[in-house]
């Protein structure tokens, strides 16, 4: 086993900052109420202002008064910690997420899969940086030592465990994860680095510091193993961003969205599933949200096709009221099985798919809008086509069924609804053709067909009821 | 000179009031005096071609049939933006299209020529049919690059009022009835035949 850790030492401002687009303004985070509220963390461009950890608001306030104060959640910083635990997922079947801003994963069995440690380790790196996330990430053999060397030697990685012990061993006890005091009376026996520890009787060490530590101490070295709990993915997607201002611009609302949308496209890669189904809310101060669902005809997870098809969606949209929060939730996610390309593709270099066009077409003009069409057996025109609207990936179906050989000849163009002939009637080229049908669901029909020529020479479908001598009803044209 | 002309010439951007021009790749209209009037032999592939029909029913879509059985498949269909009626399968297959590959968008017409656009530019269309009624010169500019740029082929088809509006598309033709013909009033690439083509029998 190989065990990577990933830590994150700013997970509650990354959660926030993550979704500013003015990340470099000075920015802290606070907890309590009224006159007790202290800072738990301050941003780079904070601490330039002499804003620290654990100073009450009002002194920060009263240091520099521009700056952005955000109540820290750990709801939101859980919530945060479960999606990156979604996210690492794709990377290794066993995550554990049980200790706080950090993940561990086992990585060796994905080593094939990745090619080795050093490209993986580049990967989560390039993925986290994208994400927006500060990380330290080391690597070692049993989860605890891994932990211990992500946070003493970040980009550390450790193969074998004689130069586990090695590295171990120069670590000061400071670092080793022990709890304060039984750091603190170590360092009063004189004892500073681990290597020190390592070598002492086991027995009478354990005397010393108490059974707890001295399992942790097991546990570094691989003495002693950990049963881990595992992360399980969940089957919905459920994210909230708090917005930084109350907006009714669309425009200030799309980098949220994106943000919002490219977690979710993570997510969905993460699980290798797609999206078919889901729905944005925007949270208002008052009242209900204002929702939006999408819903794709085949799973997709690209970021740039989610977000061009949310934008669309949005921009039809009109927001009654200012939106403090931005809310996906989709509990639909089927597999996702991508578009079949040519490897000799001759086709121009914006082309798109047509499965990403009809997503584009539906929401800019509503879900029904593109549609095939099959013939449907029935000798009433109305009811003789169906429209189809599925995915054209599962149109590897029959062909349709033959039209009956012996019909006469069908218009191309059908009028739904038959209407006055207005036209003055040249004259009649064929018929009549009886088309009588439908008694037994209650669209009883009984007409008379004739192919007419107007005096205009186009060419009419038009009937006449059975047994009848009124005006010509138009029901298509040959065109 | 001739290795500035000659790539002019060949794709029909540059014509010589003499001689034939060079067959080019084109789609067969399936209508044999059609396709030998036409300078590519056919219905020009990424441009647009407009039909002119002065009403419904007159054989606007009987010109168009033969060339669109033999497009669309899978990935690739024949996109119909915003037809005037709906088209009846029966007849659809009976002229050899296969439904499978056939996409309708229904919307409006200020929403159409956006559709129209769209699918022209994706390249993910074998063909697209608009039914503009009121376009703009602009709009029928960007429909015609979109077309350019998408490698697709775009069929307009218009009212015959709109005959002498200004046009980008690389082929026109106008049907007339009584007694039934077309009339290629633009070609590009090559001269429009004077005389108008015979469509009675076609029409049978």
């Amino acid at each position: 086993m190989q065990w990577a850790c990933i830590s994150f030492p700013q997970l509650a401002l990354d959660d926030v900052l993550r979704q500013r687009s003015d990340g470099a303004a000075p920015l802290v985070l606070f907890e309590g109420t009224g006159s007790r509220a202290r800072l738990c963390a301050a941003n780079t461009a904070a601490q330039h202002h002499g804003l620290h950890f654990g100073q009450s608001l009002t002194a920060a306030r009263a240091l520099y008064p521009r700056v952005h104060a955000v109540e820290h959640g750990p709801a939101a910083v859980e919530r945060c910690h479960d999606f990156l635990a979604a996210w690492a997922y794709r990377y290794s079947s066993q995550v554990c997420r049980t200790f706080p801003q950090t993940l561990l994963l086992e990585v060796r069995a994905s080593f094939r899969l990745f090619g080795g440690w050093p490209a993986l380790q580049a990967e989560l790196r390039r993925e986290l940086a994208a994400l927006g996330f500060e990380h330290r990430i080391a690597a070692a053999p049993h989860p605890h030592a891994a932990m211990v060397l992500a946070g003493a030697r970040d980009g550390c990685a450790i193969e074998d465990a004689a130069h586990l012990l090695d590295a171990l061993g120069t670590l000061p006890v400071g670092r080793s994860g022990l709890d304060v005091s039984c750091v603190e009376s170590l360092q009063r026996m004189g004892l500073r680095r681990l290597r020190q520890l390592f070598v002492l009787p086991r027995a009478e060490l354990g005397k010393r510091i108490g059974a707890q530590a001295l399992l942790h101490l097991d546990r570094l070295r691989g003495a002693a193993t950990h049963a881990l709990d595992f992360y399980q993915p969940p089957d919905v997607f459920d994210q909230r961003v708090e917005l930084p201002f109350n907006t009714s611009s669309h425009e200030s609302l799309l980098f949220p969205l994106r943000r919002l949308l490219r977690d979710f496209s993570a997510f969905l890669a993460g699980r290798d599933g797609g999206a078919q189904r889901f729905t944005l809310a925007f949270e208002h101060e008052r009242g209900a949200p204002t929702e939006i669902r999408i819903g794709l005809l085949a799973p997709e997870r690209d970021p740039e096709l989610l977000f061009a098809i949310a934008r669309a969606r949005l921009e039809r949209t009109r927001l009654r009221e200012p939106v403090c929060g931005l809310r996906l939730v989709s509990d639909e996610l089927p597999p996702f099985t991508p578009a079949r390309r040519d490897l000799f593709d001759t086709r121009p270099q914006q082309a798109v798919t047509w499965e990403a066009l009809r997503e584009r077409l539906r929401a800019r003009l509503g879900e029904q809008a593109v549609h095939g069409l099959a013939l449907h057996p029935d000798h009433r025109p109305e009811c003789a086509w169906r429209t189809r609207a599925e995915s054209s990936r599962d149109t590897s179906t029959s062909r349709d069924a033959n039209v009956p050989p012996s019909l006469p000849p069908r218009p191309t163009w059908l009028l739904t609804r038959p209407i006055l002939l207005r036209e003055r009637v040249e004259r009649i080229l064929a018929g009549p053709e009886r088309i009588e049908s439908g008694w037994w669901d209650g669209a009883d029909m009984r007409r008379d067909y004739y192919v007419i020529e107007t005096a205009s020479h186009q060419r009419a479908w038009a009937f006449r009821p059975a047994d009848d001598d009124g005006p010509f009803m138009l029901q298509g044209w040959f065109a | 000179m001739s290795a500035i002309l000659q790539p002019l010439i060949e794709n029909g951007r540059l014509w010589r009031g003499q001689g034939t021009a060079p067959r080019r790749d084109a789609l067969p209209t399936g209508f044999d005096a059609l396709d030998g009037v036409l300078p590519g032999g056919g219905w020009p592939q990424a441009a647009l071609s407009e039909i002119l029909f002065p009403a419904d029913g007159v054989g606007e879509m009987r010109l168009l049939l033969p060339a669109l059985a033999t497009l669309g498949r899978e990935g690739c269909p024949v996109v119909l933006v915003a037809p005037p009626y709906l088209p009846f399968p029966a007849a659809w297959i009976a002229a050899g299209v296969d439904l499978r590959f056939l996409q309708i968008v229904q919307t409006g017409e200020h929403d159409a020529m956006w559709a129209a656009e769209q699918c022209l530019r994706s390249a993910a269309c074998a063909a697209v049919l608009c039914w503009p009624r009121q376009a703009d010169t602009a709009t029928l500019r960007r429909l015609q690059l979109a077309a350019e740029t998408g490698q697709t082929i775009g069929f307009l088809l218009r009212p015959t009022a709109t005959a002498a509006q200004a046009s980008m598309a690389a082929v026109r033709i106008g049907i007339e009835t009584g007694p039934a013909r077309l009339r290629v009033l633009k070609c590009r690439g090559g001269n429009p035949p004077a005389q108008a083509i015979a469509f009675a029998a076609l029409a049978a």
